[in-house]
This record gives structure tokens, sequence and C-alpha cells, in this order.
């Protein structure tokens, strides 16, 4: 036995449930919508180009034909999902530790941008990326030959970060 | 016995102590940097500096009192390190005054003067007294505007130690070492003031059996292992208590894995077996054995090739194999490397059920290996272990040297092997490849699995819990460290985050867990296949059967064990007295 006394039916007016008045109010917006300036970005063939304080998908900083990431491994341990992967490795460089292997997996990213508020060498940051694409699980965990960017790309990050962080 | 008093604190000590060592003994914590309890005092990092102070004596030499009646007492004027300073009767020490803290944090702030800022690359972060000292006395702010000073970097001392010169605070734990404990006197100090750095002696190599202890001594990351650098780092590691296998001293230590895979072994203070060191060997030589070529499914061997089959199906061919011979066509051979719990179940399998005398295991002896430190000659952990359980035959079984012969006569049909490392005996090989039946507890591939007909995916002991008896006949309780299909349900907290929080489609993840179970549950399946009831539910179970039948192992239990750091065979009634384990450093985050 149905026990519920308050149904959105039996809260409706008279009016209301003579349903034609109520069409008509609907209609009436949507015509004068019809006729304001529209806000809608044709996307993809229109694309917006985020500002430099916008989190898309996280990438390692690629300068001068390196990485500037140490493999310290700090982003991977403060990332709240888990998503980074980092094998560390010895180089001839100054900086004597390097990442062999650095992996996101980004199923599990969820932008926070930890990584990059933790990392002491400013090597992993926030792109403006935001199209990300994977056919499969695997596909979807990016090594570094996907991570790494030139910091040329990155400047408005750099900077944002220069100045808020 | 004089008393003391640490920061109110009332503590009856003995009067040929240091101010540091009463407190490390009654749980009190004097930040230090050179100290170490098993080093002589040197008193050149001056972290541990105190505030002291003596009851006042008045002219006639009595004690001045105030008006509650109690000890007026005088403090120095000056700081005193406690590290030197001998305690005496009625000594005021006092930890954290004012004046105390404003030095600790003066020197900290000295020490950073010229370490460098790379934390992110050095392999210590995370368990650094430095750094970790950073957190607790400094006041967080460096007055140092010049440029750090430049010393060599990645010098190499030995092939296993790299020295970076830029990281060391002088604090000599690594040449007091050399000089005392390791006895091969080749680092010194060299330079002066802000240039001084350690050196190796001209030609020389700080090679010898225990140098390696000098990177878990050192403070700071200015020693580090060529074996380990780079692979981790330790917040990303379990460190799981153990006990070294590589010989009968049985040395207790932590495995620290990622993974499920070994990355580094670090002794573990005990300090009735190996205080607080362990050898080079034992840190090195055996961990890959783990990591790689291991049995990951039982096998059997079907028309030659090798097929992984269930646990139902190798425990039923095994049977099977062994219901076709007489009992004394079959032969059991114990294992040295495996626990007194396998062994022991092994022995009433043997005995209760397949009703024979033919028992026995192979003793291992590498002469030359021992020194007059840690190691013997003995390479096994647990010898004394199966002579006291009695894996050994009687009246007319047969003895491990009569194997060949036995089987070329066509006396000893089926052997059944507790162990993977008898492979590397050519002549016991050779004459069991004669043999019609071979069952193998193996965790490794070897020449023995070459030729077994059925093969048990087995544990290593770092899967397993058990005990073993080392050469002195202490019996030391160890738990698993890694983990294995078998004990993953139990492993909680033990494990690392990767191997806690991984999915299937993480690839850090995909780790190698083995299919692989303790000697002893796989005895008693095959058992209860013969019509045992055994019930065995976890090794404690074992243990204590154990315990009420063996004269010298009762009243001990894992607890008492873990407990007493272990107990002496016929001594569980008399434990010796309890230490509390100094612990160089406090792992950060834990």
């Amino acid at each position: 036995m149905n026990t519920n006394k308050n149904t959105e039916a039996q809260r409706l007016t008279f009016a209301e449930k003579l349903y034609l008045p109520e069409l008509a109010k609907g209609m009436s917006i949507t015509f004068r919508e019809m006729f304001k300036p529209k806000f809608t970005r044709q996307y993809p063939e229109q694309r917006w180009d985020p500002t430099g304080s916008y989190r898309g998908r996280p990438v390692l900083v690629l300068e001068e034909g390196k990485e500037r990431c140490v493999a310290c491994g700090l982003c991977s341990l403060v990332c709240p999902a888990m998503a980074i992967e980092v094998q560390a490795a010895e180089t001839e460089n100054e900086k004597e530790r390097y990442p062999e292997k650095f992996e996101i997996n980004m199923l599990r990213c969820i932008y926070c941008g930890f990584c990059e508020e933790v990392c002491p060498e400013e090597a992993i940051v926030m792109s403006k990326d935001y199209e990300l694409l994977f056919s499969s699980q695997k596909d979807a965990i990016y090594g570094k030959d996907r991570l790494l960017v030139p910091v040329e790309q990155l400047q408005d990050r750099l900077d944002f970060l220069k100045e808020y962080k | 016995m004089p008393h003391i008093v640490i920061d109110g604190t009332r503590i009856e000590t003995s009067p040929d102590k240091t101010i540091i060592q009463a407190a490390t003994e009654n749980g009190i914590n004097i930040s230090h940097f050179c100290w170490h309890p098993e080093l002589s005092v040197s008193g050149n990092c001056r972290m541990c500096l105190v505030e002291i102070g003596l009851p006042k004596r008045l002219a006639d030499g009595s004690f001045d009192k105030d008006s509650d009646g109690k000890p007026v007492i005088g403090f120095f004027p000056k700081l005193q390190i406690a590290c030197s300073t001998q305690v005496s009767e009625g000594m005021h020490i006092n930890t954290k005054t004012d004046k105390v803290i404003k030095a600790q944090e003066s020197v900290m702030e000295f020490l950073l003067i010229n370490h460098p800022l790379d934390c992110p690359i050095c392999d210590e972060a995370g368990q650094c007294k430095l750094q970790e000292y950073e957190y607790r006395h400094s006041n967080g702010q460096s007055r140092f505007e010049e440029e750090k000073n430049h010393k060599e970097k990645r010098v190499k001392w030995s092939n296993e130690i790299f020295y970076d010169g830029e990281r060391c605070i002088s604090c000599s734990r690594c040449i007091r070492f050399a000089r005392e404990v390791a006895k091969q006197d080749v680092l010194a100090f060299v330079n002066r003031g802000d240039k001084v750095t350690i050196k190796v002696s001209e030609g020389k190599e700080f090679n010898n059996d225990y140098s390696m202890n000098v990177i878990d001594i050192c403070p700071v990351g200015a020693l580090t292992s060529g074996d380990f650098r780079f692979s981790s780092r330790v917040w990303d590691m379990s460190f799981n208590d153990s006990i070294c296998p590589g010989c009968a001293r049985g040395c207790n230590i932590k495995i620290g894995s990622r993974a499920n895979k070994v990355l580094r072994v670090e002794p573990r203070n005990n300090m009735f077996v190996n205080k607080y060191w362990m050898c080079d060997y034992g840190r090195l030589s055996w961990y890959e054995n783990i990591n790689e070529c291991r049995i990951n499914e039982p096998q059997i061997r079907v028309n030659g090739s090798y097929e992984d089959c269930s646990w139902d199906q190798a425990v039923d061919a095994a049977y099977q194999g062994l219901k076709k011979y007489q009992p004394n066509e079959i032969m059991f051979i114990g294992s040295a490397y495996s626990s007194n719990e396998d062994n022991f179940l092994l022995k009433k399998f043997a005995k209760k059920i397949i009703k024979t005398n033919n028992i026995d295991f192979q003793k291992y002896s590498k002469d030359g290996f021992e020194d007059n430190k840690l190691k013997v000659n003995d390479t096994t952990p647990n010898t004394n272990g199966l002579t006291e359980i009695g894996v050994a035959p009687d009246q007319n079984g047969y003895k491990i040297n009569d194997i060949a012969k036995k089987i070329a006569v066509g006396q000893l049909k089926a052997v059944y092997i507790l162990d993977d490392s008898l492979g590397q005996f050519p002549e016991l090989l050779e004459s069991f490849a004669k043999a019609e039946f071979i069952i193998v507890h193996a965790s490794n591939k070897s020449k023995l699995t070459e030729i077994a007909n059925v093969v048990f995916a087995t544990s290593t002991f770092a899967e397993c819990e058990g005990t073993f008896v080392n050469f002195e006949k202490r019996v030391q309780h160890f738990k698993p460290a890694l983990i294995s299909n078998e004990n993953i349900s139990t492993m909680g907290a033990k494990m690392d985050r990767l191997e806690k929080f991984g999915s299937h489609n993480d690839r850090w993840s995909l780790r190698n867990i083995h299919n692989s179970r303790q000697s002893w549950r796989i005895i008693m399946q095959l058992a209860n296949k013969f019509g045992a009831a055994w019930t065995y539910k976890s090794s404690s179970n074992v243990f204590d059967e154990i315990t009420d039948q063996i004269q010298s192992l009762s009243g001990m239990s894992y607890k008492l064990l873990d407990e007493y750091q272990g107990l002496v065979l016929g001594k569980a009634g008399s434990p010796d007295k309890k230490v509390i384990a100094y612990q160089s450093y406090t792992m950060k985050p834990n």
C-alpha cells in the first residue's frame, strides 16, 4: 500500500493541472531566449584557450633537452589519488638523480594540482591540456614520452606560479 | 647506585654511565648525531648539549636545602655534552630549558650552513637524523647568505659505498666504526674547519665484510649504498622484521621492500645476537633469490614437461605417487633453511603417516666463512633447530649419505625433499635423478626442480612465519615480511602503500604475488589426503605442538619470543633481561 500522501501530483494547483498554461509559459521563455545573444561555444571547431590559472593535465617540464625532475617522489607521495609512479635512477649530471620512469595514470588523476604545489624543482606543472582521450585503461597511463613538454609551451603556467604559489 | 634527575624524572643508574647512556637505557631520548651506543665517544657534534647541575654543599660539607627541605641545585654556567659527562649522585639534567633549546638551534644552524638543501635528490630523505632534527630543533631560518662550501661528491669508498662530502656533518661515526668494529682503520678526517672531509687512505678501499654498516649509522645521506642507491624512496617501502638466513648467527634484520620486491636489507637491533650490525654478505647475497627465478605455481611433470597446476592437483599427484611405494622405499629430507614448524610437520608426516624411519637433512658448512665477528661457518639458519626437533633417522633408517647407494640398488625409490638448495650438490643430484619419484618443496628454480615429479611452490622465509634456532641455541621468531597468496589477508599494515592501494589497471601494482605456501601447510594437506586429521590453522598452532613435545622448547610461545628478542633453548623460564633498543633514526613519515 502506498502511504505517501503528499506526492508531486497531489501538490499541483488546478491551473497547473490543466497543463496548457504551463506549456505556454515554457514556450514563451524558449522564444525569448532565441533572440538573445548566444554564449555556446562551437566546440570542437571553436576551441577554448585557458589562462595560466587553469589546471589541465599535469606535465613534466622539459628544459634544455632534459627533464627538470629529480625523481624525489614527493608528487607521488602527496597525490591523493595515487596516480603518479616514479622510479629514480642515477645520472652523470650535477643533479645525480633523474626519473627513469615517470608515469601518471590519467584515470586516477583528479587534477588537484598538489603535485605541482609540492614539487621542489617546479618540474611538474598543470598544463592547459583538457582534451584527454584514451581507448583503453592501459592507454591512460602516460609515460615520460607523453608527459614531457618543452618549457616554452608552459610559460603561462610558470608565470602564474611565480606570482601566486 | 647513584640517582639522577632528567627533566624531573628520577632515574637509578650505575656510576660508570654517561648521561646519554643512562637516559637511553631508561627510554629518554637526548638529541645527538655522533654518539652511538656501540662506538667510542667523540663528542664532536655538540648536539647533546644539556644543562647540568649538582646539589650545592655548604661549608661544613652538608647539602644546602631550601625552605621546603629540597636540595638546592647549582647549575653549571656553561652547557655540557651528555655523551661524555659521567653521571654522579644527585645530578640534575635539563634537556628542555630555553638555554638548551637555544644551543640546539645554534648547533643546527651551524650544521646547516654548509649542508646542501638537496633532500629531493638525497637517498636518506625520510630517515635522516638531520632532517628530523631540522623539524624538531631548528628555528627554520638561516642567516647564511653566502655560497655554500663545495666538496667532493660521489666518491667511491668501495663498490658498495658512495661518499658525498657536502652532505657529511663530520660526526665521525664511520671513522670510529671502521676502527673499532670493522677493524679496518682506513678512514680519517682530512683538512680543517669548514673544509674538513673524510678520506680513505691512499690506495686503499673501505671494503671489509662489515663496511656497509656505516651506511646505516651515517646520520645523514653522506654515505649511500651502491646496491640500493636511488632504487626507492624510503616512505614508499615497508620495513618488516625478519631474521637473516645467511648463516647460523641469525642476525635480526629488517626487510625493506616495495611492491613485493626486496630492495634492501638492514640490521635490526638485538643485543644478544648481532647488536646493531650485520655482514655485507647477508645484506647482498640472498635477497635476489626472493625477487627472481621464483616458482609461482605448483607444478607436476607430465610426459617430461612441467605444467602449472592447482594445489589440489599437485597434492593429489604427490599422494598417488607416494602411495605406490613401501614406507622404507621413501626418503624424507628436511631442510636447515626451513623453519622448525616445517621440519616438525615433515618429521611427523614421515614417522606417523608414512611410518618410515628414513628422514635426515643435509648440513652445510663453508670453510673459511667464519670470522670472529658475526659470520659462522654453518651457512644455514636452523641446523640447531633440526637437531632439536630430531630430523634424523633412528634405528635402521637411511642417512643422507646412504642415499646414492640405496637408490642405486633400488632400495630407495621415492624422495621427498623440503628444500631446493640441495641442487648445489652434483653427486646428490645425480643419484636423485635415478629415483623413480621425487617431490620437492621449492621456492626457486634450480637443477633439482628440473628432475622432480612434483614441485610444490614454497614460500621463502620472508613470506612465512616460523622460528629458527641459531648456533648459540637462541630460538628466534620471524614473521612474514612479503606478501604471498597465502598470507595476503593478514598482512594489512605491513604492506607498503603501493601494494595496499594498487588496482589491476595500475602498472605499479602488477606485482609478483606468488601462489606459494608455507611448507607445513602443504605437508598438512598431503597428510590429510593420507587420512590424517590435522587441523593446524597457523604457524603458532604448530609451534605450540612443538613446545609440548620437545622438552628444550617447552614454555616458549611466539609472544614470549618477540618480547624477549628470542629465548635460549631450555631457558624459557629464565630469559635474558630486556633491554631498550636504541634506534638511530625515526622513519618520517611513518
